[in-house]
């Protein structure tokens, strides 16, 4: 599949529960950019995410994924797409590799490939020693490394993360954060939500704020300072000072 | 600790026993709660009729009886004490793994052993009041029919409560200690199952052996069982007597109860901090999987399979439930056994047993596989169609289904192929209505949540025993009166409309 300029492609995309949590979303996220999606709790981050994997049924708008329609087409756009959510979704009576075997069945993988593939991403992620033990008796940092390394395997396009950095200690944050460095280098395209926004500032090449469902400001860290009119601000002051002037704005 | 400290702690433990029990019942709904006590009192009331036809007819009984009655009444009574025997195990093992206010307990300035003394009463009480209440109908028509001397039944049912607690919670620790708490679990409820079908099954197993008939009372009213019997005045007819309003008989039943129970306190209460505390982080023990073999090929589908089967190879319920229902099997088993020496008429009984156990196997088994996912998300975010991942759980339903099934059917074939086609068209009728029922009532949960999966819908649960019954009768009737079975499948196929009417996937 020839690469397309667009990772993700969000238009007008809306969900309602209760009161609107998206509300006519537009958000373009380009091929191969790890891009930050912020917001404070309850902004409509996971909703807008959960739709884009598949999860959820929008209300409306539309969704492209690699150019894939992803409403008309909803598995192939699948096949191209990885998501990671914050409580870590995995069989505790499997292994870490009996896990990944299922994983990469799913998406049709090479068995051959993907017994390689798991071997080097549970080593990579420090599961070496744990990966012919069964979940049950793992920490949930171990349970959100074998969930990353779930998303991995079928080598996806677009790999879509919400807080996953719950939980982890500091080394662990560091090797999943190293191993989406990796991936991102290779091309692939991360979208992640995350209330550390050290590792927004850090890691990401563009942030996204989003604040009742909509999207209220966008771009790289030195275009957000400069919308907030200051340029020696941390990303911490940016996001507040955004937040509070669309809840003043409401 | 104060007793005015202590008796808090025991209204504390009494007052989450009735929460729990609650939450079970409503399913954690609290708009539910009228419902749930129209619904107990309406099931309470029912149940009298049942009761009135098992009992009714022994309201007369009086002091003294002869040796076959005593011996059938005892074998009631414990029939009844194994059936709470095995609950209490089951309650047991849940306060120990369940119960998150351990490290609270622990790090409070209060003498341990007197705590856990008060929670292992507070066991002991939810156990007995649990058990008073299935009661109530029997004693209900027991006084009706013979007056208020039956009131002694109560007593009796406290001393089988006390006694099935006591022994219960022994038996717990004792496996905590032997085999680990992770072990435990697993095998307590296996060991809760053998006790509460296992008396019952070796009664029915004797009765085929002896007399080639289902019937448990063949043997118990036999002159063997009487021969061997003790005199009147042994210890063994107590409960019996007590029964029957023999005051001096409850006194030492109730004494002996309450001693096996302070016993079992005093002995057990100051390890049970020791064994919770083991429990609660038996969570980080490690099972490694020692065979390694490589990646296996194949469709999406069947890696779906695979994963199926292999969290159903792996599940503690799903065994202890299959070696149940395979225990159930074990007397129509040996009755078709002996029918192949004298061709008795009692082999129509196996075809009933059979497809009810598959309906209900499968009822379980549909919940496991297609309510119980624990990863929901990596499922639906595969690249794979809903019905093509809906139809690979079903297909895992009905792969087990016919693999523990099939034998059975198999052996039939020798005896009766008429009965072997209409047994093997009944297990497949009755293991896809229910799970066909499950799929219209599904609600994403966890596996772990399996025990309360009654709750979530209660007339799917109705809906579920119902069709069984309705498959079983009619597969029977097949066999018998083919058009009296006409009737009760079109019955049963009603009965499956209006709950699929009802279910919300309809919408």
């Amino acid at each position: 599949m020839a690469s397309h300029p667009s990772a993700l492609e969000v238009r007008g995309l809306t969900k309602r529960f209760d009161r609107p949590a998206v509300d006519a979303l537009d958000l373009i996220v380009r091929s191969g950019e790890f891009y930050a999606l912020l917001g404070p709790n309850g902004a409509g981050k996971t909703t807008t995410l959960r739709m884009v994997a598949g999860l959820l049924q929008p209300d409306a708008g539309s969704i492209a994924i690699a150019g894939i329609d992803a409403l008309r087409d909803p598995v192939a756009a699948k096949q191209v797409t990885a998501w990671v959510s914050d409580e870590p979704m995995i069989y505790d009576k499997l292994t870490p590799l009996e896990y990944l075997e299922f994983v990469a069945g799913l998406w049709g993988v090479d068995p051959v490939f993907a017994e390689r593939s798991a071997r080097e991403l549970l080593a990579s992620l420090g599961l070496e020693a744990n990966m012919h033990e069964r979940c049950e008796g793992f920490s949930k940092g171990m349970r959100q490394k074998v969930a990353l390394a779930g998303a991995l395997i079928h080598d996806p396009r677009l790999i879509i993360l919400d807080e996953p950095l719950t939980g982890l200690d500091a080394v662990s944050a560091r090797h999943v954060k190293g191993l989406l460095g990796e991936r991102v280098r290779a091309g692939c395209t991360v979208i992640m939500t995350t209330h550390i926004l050290e590792v927004a500032e850090r890691m990401a090449d563009r942030i996204g704020v989003i604040t009742s469902g909509r999207l209220v400001a966008e771009g790289t860290l030195a275009e957000l300072r400069q919308q907030n009119g200051r340029n020696d601000t941390s990303l911490e002051d940016v996001f507040i000072a955004l937040v509070h002037s669309e809840a003043a704005a409401a | 600790m104060t007793s005015l400290a202590l008796s808090w702690f025991a209204r504390h433990e009494i007052r989450l026993a009735w929460r729990e029990w609650l939450a079970m019942m409503t399913g954690g709904r609290r708009g539910r709660r009228r419902a749930v006590i129209i619904g107990l009192v309406v099931f309470g009331g029912l149940l009298h009729i049942p009761a009135y036809a098992v009992i009714g007819r022994y309201a007369t009984l009086e002091a003294p009886l002869d040796k076959p009655a005593l011996i059938v009444m005892t074998a009631t009574i414990f029939l009844a004490w194994a059936l709470m025997l095995s609950q209490a195990i089951e309650s047991v093992t849940r306060v120990f793994y369940a119960r998150s206010d351990l490290d609270l307990i622990m790090s409070s300035p209060v003498a341990l052993t007197n705590v856990f003394s008060v929670r292992l009463a507070a066991i002991a009480l939810s156990i007995t009041a649990m058990a008073m209440l299935l009661a109530t109908p029997f004693v209900d028509v027991l006084i009706l029919g013979g007056g208020l001397r039956w009131l002694a039944v109560y007593g009796v049912v406290i001393a089988v409560g006390l006694t099935a607690a006591a022994v219960a919670i022994a038996i717990t620790i004792l496996l905590f200690r032997t085999i680990g708490p992770r072990r435990t679990r697993f095998v307590a409820q296996i060991v809760a199952a053998v006790i509460g079908a296992g008396f019952v099954i070796a009664l029915q197993i004797a009765a085929i052996m002896s007399y080639g008939t289902l019937s448990r009372f063949a043997v118990l009213t036999s002159d063997t069982v009487a021969g061997l019997a003790p005199g009147p005045d042994s210890m063994l007819w107590w409960p019996a007597r007590a029964a029957l309003g023999d005051g001096e008989a409850l006194l030492l039943l109730l004494a002996v109860s309450l001693l096996l129970l302070g016993a079992v306190m005093a002995g057990f209460s100051a390890h049970f901090a020791d064994t919770a505390v083991r429990a609660s982080t038996s969570t980080n023990a490690t099972h490694r999987n020692s065979r390694k073999r490589a990646f296996r090929s194949g469709s999406r589908q069947q890696a779906l399979r695979r994963k199926e089967l292999m969290l159903l190879g792996r599940d503690p319920w799903l065994v202890s439930q299959s070696l149940m229902q395979l225990l159930y099997l074990v007397p129509p088993a040996v009755l078709l056994w002996r029918s192949f020496s004298d061709s008795s008429v009692a082999i129509m009984l196996i075809t009933p047993v059979i497809v009810m156990a598959a309906g209900q196997l499968a009822g379980g088994l549909g919940w496991l596989t297609i309510s119980g996912e624990d990863a929901p998300d990596l499922v639906t975010a595969a690249p794979l169609p809903p019905s093509r991942l809906i139809r690979a759980k079903i297909e895992v339903v009905l792969l087990v289904i016919g693999a523990l099934f099939a034998p059975l059917v198999f052996a039939l074939l020798f005896a009766s192929p008429e009965q072997a086609a209409i047994t093997a068209a009944g297990v497949l009728v009755a293991a896809a209505s229910a799970t066909a029922i499950q799929l219209w009532f599904r609600v994403q949960a966890r596996r772990a949540q399996f025990r309360r999966r009654q709750t979530s819908s209660r007339f799917a649960t109705f809906a579920e025993a119902f069709s069984s019954i309705g498959w079983a009768a009619t597969s029977a009737l097949a066999l018998t009166l083919p058009v009296a079975a006409l009737v009760t499948g079109l019955m049963t196929s009603i009965l499956l409309a209006a709950t699929w009417k009802f279910s919300p996937r309809r919408h």
